[in-house]
């Protein structure tokens, strides 16, 4: 009977199994069937495109005909509402919308006056005066004075005796208010490119809770959030400049990854910026792929206090072993773009293509440096890899793959960011790191001053006399030119010592829903939604 | 009485505990708060000027203490990471786990006792062994993947269900109970198949037993023998897995808020220990540690009601 019994319940079981496999299979690949590739277009060719596109689907979501909302998905929560205690780039470009500084950086990446209507700058790069700009407004609808602004300068410079929370406040003498719409900055000492830092955002001094209660002067003004849930904003109707173009705007933390594309599908977010190359694949025609570059240098990031990375024939050599395109073949179809030094693209003039073959694959010559350096039979070392950033561990994979090829025996050890933060970047106890480094401003001092053998950022222990100095010669110059060609200089220094291990700068990719049009890229941390609009 | 002390003296005792390893762990996993605050900005002088701030320069005990002081009177401090009160910041959120973890119990229990008594009755019939064989099944698929198998039949194929579609109670009740329906059939369908098994034994062997046949002599129709006599014999073991199906289910829940983008208190304690907001974790912990100490004292409880020959062991 027991026997029996066994027998006909392990035949249904395989029954039932068989059943549920097939219906599981038959529902992918028909779902497969239907599903066409999206349109990847270029930010540029976008308008042109989505005109094209037909007509919507009626949609099974309710209100999503409301094109009067947006519910944009965000990989993670944001950090602080208070813009000068945020320090995620993912709580920065969410904040661009809500807080505005002096001046404001444009998509082209040039400073445009904001608060300020006009500004001047000494010759000697010592004095910045700003004239406030006429009847602009706070989110609560007082008006911005010149206290409000100097309050805002000095709470991010510390100068009531604490520490300054951007490092580079440090180098402000005084702020004055001249009259009522006039401010002068004085510095310590001369810097050219420190409007643009003027960015910082201006707060109300009267407001006593930044945090719980967020007051900027946005084209979007907050409204709610919820931990782990959502941010809520809406648009702001006394805007000065331009006004946005949707109503109300939901920022939906979408916590698991995994579900992004069927959140996508289903209606609940109608825009994700940052999607994988793998999770765009499964995209349907429904969406429109904005592409642009992530604005940052990735590399594999050298400790160059640690043996055997203090021998810079080491680090040429495994600059030698690696192939960028490699790389960006596996981690991002082929998108992205090489870099050979720390700079990228977008800052247009500072950046300088020809680094980009200061080492071009040579096994040969990889062997021959590790010879001459000590390590005939190569060696053996640790990456450490922030295992939040898919992109990065990916980047790690290959390159373990590379170094095989010398003899040299990389191993990957992945971290949670906080490990990271906490043993990597400020305790610098690490060998080598996958990172990609980005500008918190639109200066190159902002890519480069870390590099000097004395900065307090300088993670990887970098130090070159010369680098010192040509650092400091771009930082004092007032002529451009000057200023340019020292930059340059500075990263050849970095290219030719192989400082690190130089790879690419990522490319990014934004869904949106074609219901909308008209997202942008800047070439520094920022989403501006008051650029997004219905598509018809 | 005397038990009841007891009892709740050794339930002071496992907090303490609970909550000092919950601290003891934090201290010894790497990044702390203020490195994490500042991000790849952080200056030296930051970091310290911020750790004396937030009292991090004090030795472990002196902190824990601190704590614990407050903790007994109600101020579970305020999050690092939001700025805010823990006891707010939970209180919003505890309505949304709580309602799915009550959810999924309910459609356990109104699944698995009619369908336990069910099964037993029918021992050995062919809908006792199909339902044996879809019992098992169940069982070995884990709850995130039945959350997956779910939300892509009803979200993708049927399109009766909008994934990630989540809105909060204080914003549409309605749809907020309609969202959490698939994630707490997830949770219970597990529970239930196990509950449906374990009843089904209980009540062949409570049915052989000698009352059963009295209640029959007595004329008794089959159902209300089972119902009324069986039932509250056969429920005694079933009552200890569903009190720690319960429990279960508040921990269950924190792989399926992150299937279904839950943002209830799982998500809450997943984020805060990723961020070190010490504050938020002791809370949650202790929160969960109190809950499932009362449940199974509850259960202990009902025992002694269903079954008053059921000593408690002094």
């Amino acid at each position: 009977m027991m026997k029996k019994s066994i027998g006909r319940r392990s035949l249904s079981s395989i029954l039932v199994v068989l059943t549920t496999l097939t219906l599981t299979l038959s529902g992918c690949s028909s779902k497969k069937a239907e599903e066409s590739t999206p349109d990847v277009t270029n930010a540029t060719e976008t308008a042109s495109s989505s005109e094209n596109s037909e007509t919507e689907t009626a949609d099974s979501t309710a209100g999503a005909d409301d094109l009067s909302k947006i519910t944009i998905g965000i990989p993670q929560d944001i950090d602080s509402m208070d813009p000068h205690m945020a320090k995620a780039a993912g709580t920065r470009e969410i904040l661009f919308n809500v807080f505005e500084g002096l001046v404001k950086p444009d998509q082209d990446g040039n400073l445009q006056p904001a608060l300020a209507s006009d500004y001047t700058i000494s010759e000697d790069g010592m004095t910045y005066t700003f004239t406030l700009r006429d009847g602009v407004k706070f989110h609560d609808g007082s008006s911005v004075t010149a206290e409000d602004v100097k309050y805002s300068i000095e709470r991010n410079a510390g100068t009531d005796g604490t520490d300054p929370l951007i490092s580079a406040f440090s180098n402000i003498d005084k702020v004055e208010i001249q009259d009522d719409s006039t401010i002068v900055l004085t510095l310590k000492e001369a810097n050219t490119e420190f409007l643009a830092y003027m960015i910082v955002a201006i707060i109300p001094a009267s407001n006593e809770d930044p945090e719980g209660n967020p007051i900027g002067t946005g084209p979007y003004k907050f409204v709610s959030r919820s931990p782990q849930e959502n941010v809520i904003l809406t648009k702001f109707d006394e805007y000065w400049g331009e006004p946005a173009y949707i109503q109300d705007i939901t920022l939906k933390i979408e916590a698991n990854a995994d579900s992004v594309v069927m959140d996508l599908e289903g209606g609940s977010i109608d825009m994700y910026p940052r999607i994988t190359s793998a999770q765009m694949a499964q995209l349907s025609d429904k969406f429109d792929v904005y592409e642009g570059t992530m604005n940052l240098v990735q590399a594999l990031y050298l400790n160059n206090a640690e043996k055997p990375f203090d021998n810079e024939l080491v680090r040429q050599a495994l600059c030698y072993a690696i192939d960028p395109q490699t790389i960006m073949d596996f981690v991002s179809d082929g998108k992205g773009t090489e870099i050979g030094s720390s700079m990228f693209p977008s800052f247009g003039k500072y950046f300088d293509a020809s680094l980009n073959d200061t080492y071009n694959q040579d096994i040969d010559k990889a062997k021959e440096l590790l010879a001459e350096a000590g390590y005939p039979n190569g060696f053996d070392f640790t990456i450490t890899v922030p295992s939040n950033y898919t992109q990065h561990v990916d980047t790690a994979q290959v390159l373990v793959e590379q170094f095989k090829e010398i003899g040299v025996n990389a191993t990957i050890q992945e971290v949670e960011w906080n490990s990271w933060l906490d043993d990597v970047y400020t305790n610098r106890n690490f060998q080598s790191t996958v990172i990609g480094v980005d500008a918190s401003t639109l200066t190159a001092y902002a890519l480069l001053s870390r590099f000097r053998s004395d900065a307090h950022n300088n993670f990887i222990n970098f130090s070159d006399a010369d680098y010192d100095v040509a650092l400091d010669a771009a930082i004092k110059a007032t002529d451009d030119d000057e200023k340019t060609k020292n930059y340059k200089e500075c990263e050849k220094i970095l290219s030719e010592k192989a400082a690190n291990v130089y790879i690419q700068d990522l490319p990014e990719f934004v869904v949106l829903n074609k219901k909308f049009t008209g997202y942008t890229f800047y070439p520094l941390y920022a989403q501006d939604f008051a650029k997004i609009k219905p598509a018809n | 009485m005397r038990y009841i002390l007891k009892k709740v003296l050794s339930m002071v005792l496992t907090l303490i505990v609970v909550s000092l390893c919950v601290f003891l762990a934090f201290s010894l996993i790497p990044g702390d708060p203020v490195t994490r605050m500042f991000g790849t900005e952080a200056t030296p002088e930051l970091i310290a000027q911020y750790r004396e701030k937030m009292g991090f320069n004090d030795p472990l005990l002196v902190r824990y203490f601190r704590w614990f002081t407050s903790f007994l009177q109600g101020d579970m401090g305020t999050s690092y990471d939001y700025k805010v009160p823990v006891a707010g910041m939970l209180a919003e959120k505890i309505p949304i786990t709580l309602t799915l973890a009550v959810m999924s119990f309910v459609i356990m229990v109104i699944i698995s006792i009619p369908l336990g008594i069910y099964t037993a009755k029918y021992e050995n019939g062919i809908i006792d062994h199909i339902i044996s064989v879809i019992n098992q099944i169940i069982m070995a698929i884990p709850p995130f993947f039945s959350g997956i198998l779910l939300t892509f039949f009803f979200g993708v194929i049927l399109k009766i269900f909008t994934p990630g579609g989540f809105v909060s109670y204080t914003k549409d009740l309605h749809g907020f109970l309609k969202y959490l329906i698939l994630p707490a059939f997830a949770i219970a369908l597990p529970k239930a198949a196990m509950a449906t098994k374990l009843l089904r034994g209980s009540v062949i062997e409570e049915a052989g037993k000698d009352y059963t046949r009295t209640a029959y002599s007595r004329g008794n129709t089959t159902n209300a023998v089972l119902y009324l006599h069986v039932l509250k014999n056969a429920m005694i073991p079933v009552i200890t897995f569903m009190g720690m199906a319960l429990a279960d289910m508040v921990a269950g829940s924190i792989v399926i808020e992150q299937v279904f983008g839950i943002p209830g208190v799982s998500r809450i304690l997943l984020s805060s220990i990723n961020n070190r907001d010490y504050p938020v974790v002791e809370a949650i912990i202790m929160g969960i540690a109190i809950m499932v100490l009362v449940i199974n004292l509850l259960v202990d409880i009902i025992y002694r009601i269903i079954d008053p020959r059921i000593e408690v062991e002094e």
